[in-house]
This record gives C-alpha cells, structure tokens and sequence, in this order.
C-alpha cells in the first residue's frame, strides 16, 4: 500500500510534471504545425454552444481557484475564517464545477451524436473526455461530501504540493485523505501529463500578447532601412518587423 | 512617406466568360487536400447572385470588415474584446452549410457491383463523414441563374434598389448578368491580420501578399469572421484556417499566380503598385463617399522622383521601381482611372481592382421585325417566335448610360460604395474606346460623334489606342509584369545555404496534426 501511495502521489507527479515541460516545449518550439485548438464549431456550431460555453468558463473559475488555494493559502484561509464568505466562496465553485459537468455531458453528446464530429474525433479525443468527465464528478463529489474543501485544501494539500515543489516530498497528510479525493489528485496529474499529447495544450498557447499588439502586422524579410546601403547589404542584421 | 510596394491584380470584367478555369487551376495546385475540399481561393460568381458562401456581402449576416466609429474605425465581428471574449464559441462564425458540404461519388460501386438487373450507380457521399447524402449546394450553384427567386433575387447588392428597377433586371426578355472573379484582395488595411488573436496571419512588406504561417495558427477562426470577402477558410481537418496565397511560390520563381495564367479570357493582369503606407489609418476611416478616392490617392506616381528617392530610401530594388513604371495594373488603376476596388465600404482597403463590366449595363434588348429575317431559317427555328434584338451597336448609347439595363446604382454598390458616378465615369471611357476603335475599324460613325466622346472623358485617341492595346491585344508579357523576388536572395545572403537544404521545396518540413494529438 505504501508502495503504491509513494509511487502515486511522489513519483507520479514528478513524472507528469516532467513530461509536461518537455513535451509541450518540444511541441510547440518544434511541431508548431500540430498546436491548434481544433475547433469543431465550422461543422456544428449550434450544439457546440450549449457545450462550449458552461465548459470553459465552468473551467477558467475552477482552474483559478484550485490556483488560489495554492498560492495564497493564507489569504485563502483568512477568506474563509468567516462562515458567510467561506459559504459564497463554496457555493460559486460549485456553481461553476456544475457548469462544466454539464457542459462537458454536452459536448460528449454531440461528439458521439453528431455524425461529422464523429469523423474528427480520435481515440485522444475519447480518452481525455473521460478523463476530464471523472475528473469533474469527482471534484462535484468531494465539494459535496468533504467539507470544505477550499479550507482543507489550503490547509492541507498546499503544504504537499509546495513540498513536492521543494523536492522533499512530505506525504503523511495525503496518504491519509480519503480514496475519493487520492483518485481527484491522480487524475489532476494525469491530466497535466497528457497535455503534449492531446488538444488540451491549447490552453498553453492562450492568445494574451493579443491584447498588447497592434492590429496590423507587417514582415520584412531583411532590414529595409539598411539593404540598399553599399557598406551594409545582406549584413548580419536581422529584420525588425513591424 | 513610406513608400511600399504590392503586387496588385485588375479583372477586366468585360472579358471574363465565367468558365471556372482559374478555379480549378487553384484548386488542383492549392486545395485538393482533406479539410480543404470546399475551399475555393478562387471564385467565380454570377452577379446579380448570392455568391459563396452564400449572402456573403451581407454584413448583417457575417458581420466581416471594418466599420466606423466615431472618428476611428473598429472591426465589425472580430477585434479585441471580441475576439477574446467569443474565444470559445463565436456567434459571428459562418458554418460549413453556408459554403456547402464537400461530396464525391462512389465509382467503385460503377465497376465493382455484381451481375444484376440494373444499372450500378454511383451515389453521392459526403467527403467529411464518408455516408451517402443528398446534394443541396455547390460552390457556383447560382451559375448563370440570373433571374432565379433563390439566387439573384437575394443579392445583397439590391438592398438599396427600388422595386420597379429591380424588375426591370428580372424580366426574362431584359436579363443580363456578369461574372465575377474573387480572391483574396491582399488588402492594406487587412480585417483578417487585425483579427488574429495569435498574431499568425500578417502581410509581406516586399510584395504585400497576406499570409498565414501555418505553425503559429492556432485555430481561433476569427479571421473567417473577420474578412469580409470570405477568403479565408478553416480547415476542418488540420484546425488551422488557410487562405490565397497569391501563388507567392510561384511569384517568387517569377510565374504568374495560377488563377492568373490559366485564365481563358485573359482578363487578369498583375503589376506592381507603390503606396504611401502612412495613410493606410486615415483613408480606412475616410467616409463612404470619400475612401474610393482616397485609396486611389495612396498610389503613387512610380516617376516622380521625389517617390522614387523615397522608394529606394525605404529599401525597395531598382527592379521594383521599374516593375511599378511598367506596370498594367497602375496603367488601368492610376493612369486611365479604369478600375474600381470590390466594396471598398468594408474598409480593408482591397488591393485587387476591376474594371466595372460595359455589356450589361449599356447593350439593350429592342424588338424588332424578323419575319424576313425567320424565312431562312430552318424549320425548326421558326419556331422560335422571337422578336428581340439584343442590340449592342454603339450610335446612341453613349447617352443612355444612365438609363442602362442594369442600374447604375447596382454597380456602385458593388464598386464604389453606392457612388453611381465613379462607375458611369469609367464606363463611359470604355464606351469612348470602343466608338473611336469603331471608327477606325467600321467607320459607320461620324467623326464628330467620335471626338465629342473623347473629349467628354478626357481621352486622347492616343490614350484609347493604348487602353484598346493592353484590353485587347496585350501579350502575357504586357498582362504579367513583376520584379524578381528578391526574397530567395535575401535567404541566400543572409544565411548559409548548406544550413538550410533539404528544408525548402515540396512536402511538409513537419509532421501534419493529428486530430485529437
Ligand atoms: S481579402 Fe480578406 S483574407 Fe484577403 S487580405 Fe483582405 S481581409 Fe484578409
Ligand atoms: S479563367 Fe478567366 S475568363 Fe474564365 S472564369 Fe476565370 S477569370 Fe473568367
């Protein structure tokens, strides 16, 4: 049993986070041709919403808090030492956890329903629905059954994570949680391992720099201002685009 | 001043017989692939027509292009806010019905079906999902349907028209229609690069060609919003959007673009234009009635010195300045002020020109007696009780250009932001060549007629022989004129060329994506 503990929650993390690294910077730097959100929505884009929309923003809330927690523990305890915000803090992520349970049965419906999103869909495809599908009743259960969890998360898992982040893994608090929540924390670093592998590394290339950049782009392949100057042709001065 | 250079495209649409060539030139270079079937980077659509995908000048629909706002401009469907915050699902994003569903056949079934009773037949199926379906649309499914309640009669070019003249288009004895080309327009003001939530699509300051680096797209669609001529296109397949490239392998190897050389009724001819990039802001905010002469003003004159000296300070090769001195689309554009951008009201600045087509507008249906001329006929064209001349002979036209077949208004609204005298003027030009050519070559026409045409459109008969020449006689050499790329020497130069074979060429330089990996 310890075995397995130790592999699960020090070994296992350790391997995820790992091959998350290397595999999305080797996809990205190298394989740029194969980062893509493929979007569904040009062949059924109706259906699509009603899953699409709950989904992600269910996620964006989730995945900020789950952050929260673990990077401000104190003002995330601190939060919650009054009952009344711990109830709205609770409430909302559970509101959202829903969102994304719905929206995920959703986009699984039209996925399998859906005769040209059947003709794009992988094996990839089916395996991380499934996984994310566990992920999210999983977390629904656990806000539900093991109260509550943004107070005991804070308390108790952040303290781990951080250790693992310190490479001295202290594990008694998690090897003794019980088996619902071990199975929510495996998944979460299946998840993060499977990113290079599936369509979930979108979320790696969010477009933010759009919001800084101008709206016109404009690419020289040399240095206009320098290629007809005798002293400077062909130099070794790459262009400045834009 | 900063002066660029584009490689610019003018159709003179008088010429074009909307035989699809250039279509399926492109498509057999560019876009035979899996997720790109339904692709045409080439169109051509009957006008009056709905087009493809259908409605697409229907910006209430579509919501493409830029539109006013206050003093500046904004992206109508697309932009910042927008495009972050419909990230996820965007409402503005036309779907593959609206294109239509790519289909083939299965032949197999023609020669692999047992011994029986009945002809084997070749069902339709559905190239994205492999099952038989039922064919509902096609890319050039208004093909010459002028007329037809589906097609023409929901042009969005007629929203402004009144009744009575847009049944005076539709009666069957008055019909008339024309073709109309499209590709990308390789516009300077691009709605598609401002739309790019990734930053992937962008325009090659050498040529102008806009482009989508295929590596950095990330399959945000919000270019398919964006462009208002529905030229790009996302792949269902690989989840990155695509678009013309303007053949630019082929320009960079100095060939013409492939819609280009194919072209059967040589309308298309391709030069160089220099601009003043410095206006692109303020002349896609000019007013409706002002943005077609305020682009046509961006161009500038390859012979002043002054845009010369300003040129060659900016980078630009010799071989450039002297492509933009012989150039056939400046000659058309600037010099004869022949060719009109398509809906320059969606503000990208297009930078593909037309030459608004003669025929429809000015030829006219009379009736008249045919008896004599039925009696030699054959028995069976006897038959055909018709009465109508379509009468394209030249004496009294000149005059009656505003009272056309096709209102004038339909062409402005196509070419000129609704401005009906930016069309009638150069259509009368076109009308003066052809009665000094008349003169010349029939001689039934009074000289003073003649003259009186030239002199109201500011034309010599020096200037009409010029324009007949490059419309009628022009060699490819006079249609194709473009510099050396000089962008394969830039590579040469710039880097070790050991360091980089292998790494051009045909074929993918990476694996293609997978779906779902
Ligand atoms: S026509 Fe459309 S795709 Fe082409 S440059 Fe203009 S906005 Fe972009
Ligand atoms: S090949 Fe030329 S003539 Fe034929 S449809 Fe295309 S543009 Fe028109």
């Amino acid at each position: 049993m310890n075995a397995l503990n130790s592999f699960l929650f020090v070994a296992f993390p350790y391997v995820a986070v790992m091959v998350f690294i290397v595999g999305v910077a080797y996809r990205y730097r190298q394989k740029g041709f194969t980062v893509s959100s493929l979007s569904s929505q040009f062949l059924e884009g109706k259906q699509l919403f009603w899953g699409t929309i709950p989904f992600h923003f269910g996620v964006l809330v989730v995945f900020v808090g789950h952050l929260t927690a673990f990077l401000l523990p104190r003002a995330t305890l601190a939060w919650n030492s009054i009952p009344l915000r711990l109830i709205v803090l609770e409430v909302t992520a559970f509101i959202f956890g829903l969102s994304m349970l719905i929206g995920l049965v959703a986009l699984m419906y039209r996925r399998f329903s859906n005769a040209r999103i059947r003709a794009v869909t992988t094996p990839m495809d089916v395996v991380l629905e499934l996984l994310l599908l566990a992920q999210v009743v999983l977390g629904c259960w656990i806000a539900l059954g093991f109260r509550w969890g943004s107070s005991w998360f804070a308390a108790d898992l952040t303290p781990y994570l951080w250790s693992l982040v310190r490479l001295s893994p202290e594990t008694a608090a998690v090897f003794a949680l019980p088996w619902v929540i071990k199975l929510h924390i495996v998944g979460a670093f299946a998840l993060i391992l499977i990113v290079p592998f599936s369509r979930l590394v979108h979320f790696v290339v969010a477009p933010l720099n759009y919001i800084v950049r101008p709206y016109q782009q404009v690419m020289w392949n040399w240095d206009r201002k320098t290629i007809r100057d005798p002293n400077t042709p062909w130099s070794e001065a790459r262009p400045r685009n834009n | 001043m900063d002066v660029r250079s584009q490689i610019s495209m003018v159709f003179h649409l008088d010429k074009c017989i909307g035989c699809h060539t250039c279509s399926i030139a492109c498509k057999n270079i560019w876009t035979d692939r899996k997720g790109a079937e339904y692709m045409w980077w080439n169109n051509v659509e009957t006008k009056p027509g709905t087009g493809y995908p259908g409605k697409w000048e229907n910006q209430d629909i579509y919501q493409g292009g830029w539109q006013k706002n206050g003093k500046g401009i904004e992206l109508k469907g697309a932009g910042k806010p927008k495009s972050l915050t419909n990230i996820f699902h965007n409402p503005n994003m036309p779907v593959i019905d609206d294109y239509y569903e790519p289909f083939t056949y299965k032949y197999l079934d023609l020669i692999e079906s047992p011994p029986g009773d009945d002809q084997p037949t070749a069902r339709p199926i559905s190239m994205i999902t492999g099952e038989p379906m039922d064919i509902k649309m096609g890319p050039n499914w208004d093909d010459d349907l002028s007329g037809s309640p589906d097609y023409a009669r929901n042009d969005p070019n007629l929203a402004n028209l009144t009744p009575a003249e847009r049944e005076a288009m539709f009666q069957l004895e008055r019909m008339a229609f024309f073709y109309l080309p499209r590709i990308c327009n390789h516009c300077l003001n691009p709605a598609c690069v401002a739309s790019c939530p990734s930053g992937a699509i962008y325009k090659r300051g050498e040529d102008g060609i806009v482009l989508i680096n295929q590596s950095v797209c990330r399959g945000w669609r919000m270019c398919v919003t964006a462009c208002p001529y529905k030229k790009t296109y996302y792949n269902w397949s690989t989840g990155k959007s695509e678009k013309c490239i303007l053949c630019f392998p082929r320009i960079e190897s100095g060939q013409a673009p492939a819609c280009m050389h194919s072209c059967v009724g040589r309308i298309r001819y391709l030069g160089v234009m220099l601009y003043d990039a410095d206006g692109i802001e303020a002349v896609a905010s000019a007013d409706d009635a002002d943005v077609v002469d305020r682009q046509m003003d961006m161009i500038l004159d390859p012979f002043d010195p002054e845009v010369i000296a300003s040129a060659k300070a900016n980078g630009l090769a010799d071989s450039t300045i002297a492509a933009a001195q012989a150039s056939p689309a400046y000659k058309f554009v600037k010099v004869w002020d022949l060719a009109l951008p398509l809906h320059p009201e969606y503000r990208t600045l297009p930078m593909l020109f037309y030459v608004p087509p003669l025929l429809p507008v000015v030829a006219s249906v009379t009736e008249v007696d045919n008896e004599e001329q039925a009696k030699k006929m054959n028995p069976v064209g006897k038959v055909w009780p018709d009465s109508w001349l379509y009468d394209t002979t030249t004496k009294e036209l000149f005059g009656t250009i505003d009272d056309a077949r096709f209102p004038l208004k339909y062409m402005a609204n196509l070419f000129s932001a609704g401005d009906t005298t930016q069309v009638s003027d150069r259509l009368k030009k076109l009308m003066a060549v052809r009665l000094h050519r008349r003169q010349i070559t029939v001689g039934d026409l009074a000289e003073s007629t003649v003259k009186e045409a030239l002199a109201d459109t500011g034309l010599t008969p020096q200037t009409a022989d010029d324009i007949y020449y490059l419309t009628s006689l022009a060699k490819f050499d006079d249609r194709f004129v473009i510099p050396a790329a000089h962008r394969e020497q830039a590579i040469e130069m710039m880097e070790f060329t050991g360091d980089v074979r292998g790494s051009t060429g045909f074929g993918f330089e990476n694996d293609t994506a997978k779906r779902g990996a």
